[in-house]
Parts: C-alpha cells; structure tokens; sequence
C-alpha cells in the first residue's frame, strides 16, 4: 500500500493529502486593538497610573535620616549593602526580610489567580502596563484601529515615514525615561542625575540605562504580546493554579450562539443567541485573541472584551454579560438554567483562604520582627588556631573577633561587658593588657560595624567552660545583645 | 516534498491537524500528539542574532585549540594580560599606603589609627603567604618555633625589636647583624657531667615555682648560667637567652627536655627577609606579629580610634561597613 493511502487514524474516512511545506517561521499578525471606554478600561487606567507612578516618582521622595546616613526614602545601596525602605533599613544579614517580601509576592500572585485569575497579567505585569501605555502612544500618533491598519498596509512614504519616526522617538523617550528611573533606586536620585549628564557616573549606570532602554523599546514598543505569548513563563503557571472556582474571563456561549446579525436575530429569535458576531471583543484585545474560542494562554484576563461587548449589547438592547467575569462552576450552572454563586463565596472559599492566611501570617511576622529588632547587635567569632595559648606567666588566653553593630542612624558607645569565667580578665589589640578589665566601651560609628579583636586570659588552672558575651548600647535606650562564647583550656592544667 | 513514489516525504507520519492545518510531529504519547508549530519570527531572528555574536566572538577573542596553540583573537586579550592588569590597578591604589607606610618610622606606626590597620592587614596577608610554613596559620608555632602570640620574647616584642628580627633573622647567614646567640653543649662538650646537669635541671624547673629549690643546682647554675639567663633565670634579651622563669619553653618544659637542652642544646634559625621582602612589608609584618596579643609598648589607639572613624565619615554616601 502506497503511503499516499496511509489511513489518517483520528479520522480514518479522510483521505490523506501531502503537507504543504511550510514558512521556517510564523508570521506574526499584526494587532491593533481598538479604544474602548468602560469600566475595566477606566480601573486599567488607574492601575496604569498608580504603578507607573510609583515606578518613576519612588526614588525622588526624600527621608530625613540624619547626617549619618543617605536621604533617599528608597535606596537600594549596593556599595554600602543597605536597603532603606521609608522607616526601615535593611543589612544584609537580614536579607531574610527581603526573602519574606519574595515569598508574600509569591503567594500574593497565588492568592489572586486562584481568586480572580490571571489579573496580574492583565493589569498590573509591567509587560502589560509598557504594552499599554505604548499602544495609546500608537492611537496617540497613528489613530485608532482602522486608522493604523491601514498605515501599517499603505508603502513607505513621506508621511509614514514621518509618522514612524515620530513614534519611535516617542518611544525611545519613554524607554530611556524607564531605564534612567531604575538606576535611581540605587543612588542618589538628584546627585545621579548631575552625575549622569555631566559624564560622571558609574559604566554601570550607562550600561544599566542602555540595556533597559533596550528592552523596554523592544518589548514594549514592538514585541508585545509576544512576550506574553511565547517568552513568558508565567502564564502557563497561571494556568495552573486556575480551577473551576477561579473568576476568568468568559463567553458566555449557551447564550450567544447561534451567532448572527442583528436582522437575523430578530426573524428568527429561536435559532440565534444573543452574539451578533460584530468582533468587538477581537478588535479590542490587546493580544489579538478571540475570546469566544473559549479559555486560552494568550487571554491576559484584561477584559476590555467585557467593556466592549457590554455596550454592544447596550446598543441592541440585550443584556450585558454576555463575556462577563464569571467561574467554569457558574458557566456550567448557568448553561444549565441555575444562578451563579454569589461573588464574596466565590473569593472567599478555602483555597484563597488558605493563601490568604499564609501570605498574612508571614507579613505579620516580619511585621512584629521588624518592630522588636534590636539596633545593637553583637556577633562573636573564636580563633581556633591556636584555640588557647599560654602567656608568660602561666595564665591562658583565648581571642575572639567581635563584631559590634550600630543600626542606628548616629554614633554610639557601646559596652562590651563579659559574665562568667571566674578570674577573667579581657582587653583588645588596641590596647595594652595592663588595661585589662571585665568591660571595655568602643564607639560604633553611625550605621556601621566595628570590629574589634578581643582577648580573654584567665588565671591558670581555669578549665574550660562556656561564659558570656554582652554588648549595651551607652543611650536612653540600653540596648542589648548577648553571646554565649567559650573559653578554651589545656587539658589537665595543673 | 515527495518521495520519487509521489508520496510524502516522510512516510504515513507525515499528517495535518486539520482544525490548524499544521504538520504534526510524527510523534504520540498515550495518544497525545504534538503539533510542529513553526517557531515565531523573532524567534528564528534571537537565534541568527546570537550566531552572529558567536562568530563575531571567535574573531575577538581567543576561541579555537589548534596543535601549539590556539587562535588569539584580533583583541589580542588573554587572561594573564587581564590578570596583569587587575594586579596594576591594585598596586596603584596600594601605592599611596606603601608610600605613607614608607615614610613612617616605625615606633610612630600605633599613633594613626588608619596606618596601623593597613599596616595589620597587609601584614597578615604577608604571613600567609611567607612565615606559615615555620610559624603556622595562626602564628602558634610549634616546638622550636617559637609561638608569636604569645608575650614571651626572647629579643624584645616591641615593633622595633620585632622588625629587627625579621630584617637580619636569627643565625642567619645572609645578614651580619643577626641575632646570635649560643648556648654551650654543656653535655656533649663535657663541661658538666650527667648528675650536675640534673641537679641544674631541678634547678631551673623551680625558677618557675615548678618544683623544689636544688642547692646543687643553684651553685652549678650561678656559675655556669646566670651570667646570661641571669641570677634569677629571667633572661637576658640583648644576648636573646630566655626567660628561664615563665612558663613558656621553647624546646618544651618537661625535665627530660630541658635536660636535652642543657646537654645539648638546639638552635633555631630564622632567615633574615632583607633581601626577600622589601621594607614595607616587613613593617607590615611586624605589625601584623605585634598585634597578635603579645606586643609590647602599646600606643593606646582606643579614644583617637573612634573619634577619627566618625570624623572620616562624609555626611551622606559612602558607608564604611566594616572598621577595625
């Protein structure tokens, strides 16, 4: 049998035909979503604002810290290792505070797709909110829909040209603005700028400015729902955290099918629903998807296609929900002839629960950690080579690197006081052991560590045994940290 | 894209989803089949994209193993180059340490407080690298090699004294000025016999309260050994003889040991680092050895330390996190 006549076995009655060789690529369709007025364009709106506003304002807002440390309320200060947020500042032992901030977004990101579906792809991803902000720039420059599809069909010419180029700086300004506000976060926001045009800052800043402007050009200003589509990760573990109880974006197709023209409809009311097949919610989309092929990857859950099919349905006088929010439970509740649910039970069920309590418990506690951490810190390492060593006169000597730390925003004394070990002497490498004592102060300088190298001698014949380090912050405020160390001994010391 | 036979290339694998009217793969998994979805435009061009960069990489740079050696790339960069090149830049920024380190005698070292931690740092990693294999990583040292934390010295322990050590070392050939000092074989050359150097033994144990008092040995050693370790045994540095008195042995504290030592003593010897180090790093060294616990004639740095931390600290910016 020749393999012309290979039997097709998921439709073995179809005769086979040979493929056609196909383009190495797919071309891409162009999208040239429509304006739209409503209610999730208008909430689209406010999101867009406030995140691109907290983007580009964060780091000119300033915070009085003091002489000491830098007045920038947001700085990610990577040369000193600091992270300032407002109130509260971050070393880099306490990364476990920006870890806790990584998982709250984390479970956030769980806790709304479970409720609402993938609402952070449709409002707040910056993808999105780049996407969009690029394509009112396309209406601002081009028109609307129609206007630039038939810019983007017409030949090359002075006026596309002129209009393209015109754009594209546009684009390259907003670009460049993205870039140029990121390098704020990690220095200071005013002097960077001087230092920026002036030629004066770091490679690092130019590259950083470079590469993001890069970026930001591309994949906002004409990769776009690519991004989406086929370089994102995330929508597919989007899909995955969705279940028949998660509120998605859905055509309702029990009641629009059969789809046709208003005049059908209106002969025959039997055989048609309520769709009329005017693509509203196709011309909308921002990634080019038709809705009413059911749930799929390239819907962001944006739901400009509500706001246009709802006033569809306005004009012909049908009622709106047609592409509603609406769960996979509800639709086939509703198909059925039933009601859906109402909407608090569907946000509150026991999965978004479940997420909700975690995401607030590891909140509050790095809540109440932040609120009762010392700003005195004592950490105390042990020479181990030699562990122990034998002075002159017999007695035994043990040293210790000791870190103080200083979290607060001006210079402290503080007191290194040491319990335990009977007969136990210490002082440090920048003193005379004549000096000696039980306690010895240093001054910290403001937000800084200092390290000091401490020895402790005790009369021979001590064994060893665990004693204590404390440090006392010489303020109103007494703050203490304490260590345990140990003293070391020769076996048997007579 | 058919075979000579008219059909497809491919054989019966070769099939269109219809409802697409792609191409599947050929492949199925538990009834499950793949599609053969063309890749996207931007796709194929990020892959031509970095095949240009690879080429464009192959010519810059080092890149292709030939039979003696490889392809050297138009840059001509290589990684001893670069590495030479790290290494300037830091010895440029050392250069106005070393300078300032140069300059200074080295009893002045303790008064600024900046100075000595360079000088303790830069010590510390010239130790490593030279005195480890004698005195050990942490400078504890071992039998004969003496224990550099520790407050005993035979020569002196102040920076001086320290620095003169590791400029001409002890017994060394190489220097006219070392440090000599030799103890008779008071044994073996049969200046006493057996029994006396026992008795003096005795002796010597008691200095340092570690035994009873030997008056055979008191005599044997006013005469034979107090005119260097001195009438009470505590050593005399000029002459570099030990303190007889501590608890601290160089060639070990058990009688049978110091019997060994007295019948026929060992010598250590330590290179002088004149002609091998220059003088900054000896001073360096002499530093780091000095702040090991057991220097003597300490300036105190502790009051002006903290002032001039804070002084030094400019009014927004740059934070130093890490201060000796």
């Amino acid at each position: 049998m020749s393999s012309a006549d290979a039997i097709d076995w998921t439709n073995p009655a179809k005769k086979q035909t040979p493929p056609e060789p196909g383009p190495l690529y797919e071309k891409r369709k162009a999208v040239h979503p429509q304006r739209i007025d409503g209610n999730f364009r208008r909430f689209k709106w406010l999101v867009m604002l406030i995140t691109l506003g907290i983007y580009y304002i964060t780091p000119w807002i300033r915070w009085d810290r003091g002489p000491y440390a830098p007045n920038q309320a947001v700085l990610v200060d990577l040369a000193n290792r600091r992270f300032y947020m407002f109130g509260i500042e971050i070393w880099p032992h306490e990364f476990y505070y920006v870890a806790g901030m990584l998982i709250m977004a984390g479970i956030g990101l769980f806790l709304v797709t479970s409720a609402v579906g993938r609402a952070w792809c449709g409002y707040s991803c910056p993808q999105t909110v780049w996407t969009d902000l690029f394509q009112h720039v396309d209406r601002f420059v081009d028109g609307d829909r129609n206007a630039r599809m038939r810019l983007d069909a017409a030949p090359w010419g002075p006026s596309k040209i002129a209009k393209r180029g015109f754009k594209w700086t546009i684009y390259l300004f907003i670009s460049f603005w993205t870039g140029g506000a990121w390098i704020m976060y990690f220095a200071d926001a005013p002097t960077l700028t001087v230092e920026f045009w002036t030629g004066q800052a770091a490679t690092v800043a130019y590259a950083t400015v470079a590469i993001l402007t890069a970026t930001t050009f591309i994949l906002g200003g004409f990769l776009r729902e690519q991004v989406c589509i086929y370089m994102c990760p995330w929508p597919r573990i989007q899909t995955a955290m969705l279940d028949e109880k998660s509120l998605i974006v859905t055509y309702k197709d029990w009641r629009g099918e059969r789809r046709g023209s208003v005049k059908k409809a209106a002969k025959n009311p039997e055989e048609y629903g309520d769709c009329i097949d005017c693509n509203q919610c196709v011309a909308v989309c921002p990634t080019g998807i038709d809705i009413r092929e059911g749930a799929q990857i390239g819907c962001i859950t944006c739901a400009l296609c509500i706001d246009a099919c709802d006033r569809v349905m306005d004009e012909i006088g049908r009622p709106r929900g047609l592409i509603d929010y609406a769960t996979l439970e509800d639709c086939k509740n509703e198909a059925a002839g039933g009601t859906p649910k109402p909407i608090l039970t569907t946000l509150l069920r026991p999965r978004t629960l479940i997420y909700l309590g975690i995401w607030g418990a590891i909140g509050a506690a790095m809540l109440f950690s932040l609120g009762v951490r010392s700003h005195t810190e004592l950490t105390v390492e042990q020479d181990r080579n030699p562990p122990f060593m034998l002075m002159s006169n017999g007695d035994v000597r043990n040293a210790y690197t000791v870190r103080l730390r200083n979290m607060e925003s001006r210079p402290r004394d503080m007191e290194i006081t040491m319990s335990g070990l009977a007969g136990g002497l210490m002082w440090s490498d920048d003193m005379a052991r004549e000096k000696a004592a039980r306690s010895l102060t240093r001054t910290v300088s403001a937000d800084a560590t200092r390290i000091v190298r401490i020895y402790v001698v005790a009369p021979a014949g001590t064994a060893s045994q665990p004693f204590t380090f404390t440090v006392t912050s010489l303020d109103e405020q007494r703050e203490q940290d304490t260590t345990e160390a140990r003293f070391e001994a020769p076996e048997g010391t007579p | 894209m058919a075979n000579k036979d008219g059909s497809p290339k491919g054989g019966a694998s070769k099939r269109i989803d219809e409802p697409t009217g792609t191409e599947f793969v050929g492949h199925e998994w538990d009834g499950i089949e793949e599609l053969d979805t063309p890749m996207p435009r931007w796709w194929v061009w990020s892959y031509y994209a970095c095949i240009v960069w690879a080429i464009g990489y192959v010519i810059l740079y080092p890149a292709w193993p030939l039979l003696e050696k490889g392809t050297e790339g138009v840059l001509g960069w290589t990684s001893r180059g670069q590495f030479a090149a790290e290494m300037q830049t830091e010895a440029d920024r050392r250069a106005p340490i070393v300078a300032a380190l140069a300059s200074i005698p080295i009893e002045k070292l303790p008064e600024n407080a900046a100075n000595m931690r360079e000088a303790i740092s830069g010590g510390a990693a010239a130790f490593k690298v030279n005195c480890v294999q004698c005195h050990g990583a942490g400078a504890a040292g071992s039998k004969g090699y003496p224990n550099l934390n520790d407050d005993d010295w035979i020569w002196g322990g102040d920076l001086k004294a320290i620095e003169t050590t590791l400029v001409h070392g002890i017994r060394w050939g190489g220097s006219r000025e070392t440090r000599l000092s030799y103890m008779p074989a008071f044994g073996r050359d049969g200046m006493l016999t057996q029994a006396q150097i026992s008795d003096v033994t005795k002796h010597v144990m008691s200095l340092g309260e570690n035994g009873a008092a030997n008056q055979k040995g008191a005599e044997i050693y006013a005469a034979q050994c107090a005119s260097c370790h001195g009438p009470s045994g505590t050593g005399d540095r000029k002459l570099g003889a030990p303190n007889l008195a501590d608890a601290i042995w160089l060639y070990g504290g058990s009688r049978a040991e110091i019997e060994q030592q007295i019948y026929a003593p060992a010598h250590g010897v330590m290179p002088g680092w004149k002609d091998r180090l220059d003088p900054v790093t000896i001073t360096m060294l002499a530093a780091y050895i000095h702040s090991r616990g057991g220097g003597e004639d300490f300036v105190d740095r502790t009051a002006k330390e903290g002032a001039a931390a804070i002084e030094a600290r400019p009014e927004t910016g740059a934070i130093s996190d890490e201060q000796r």
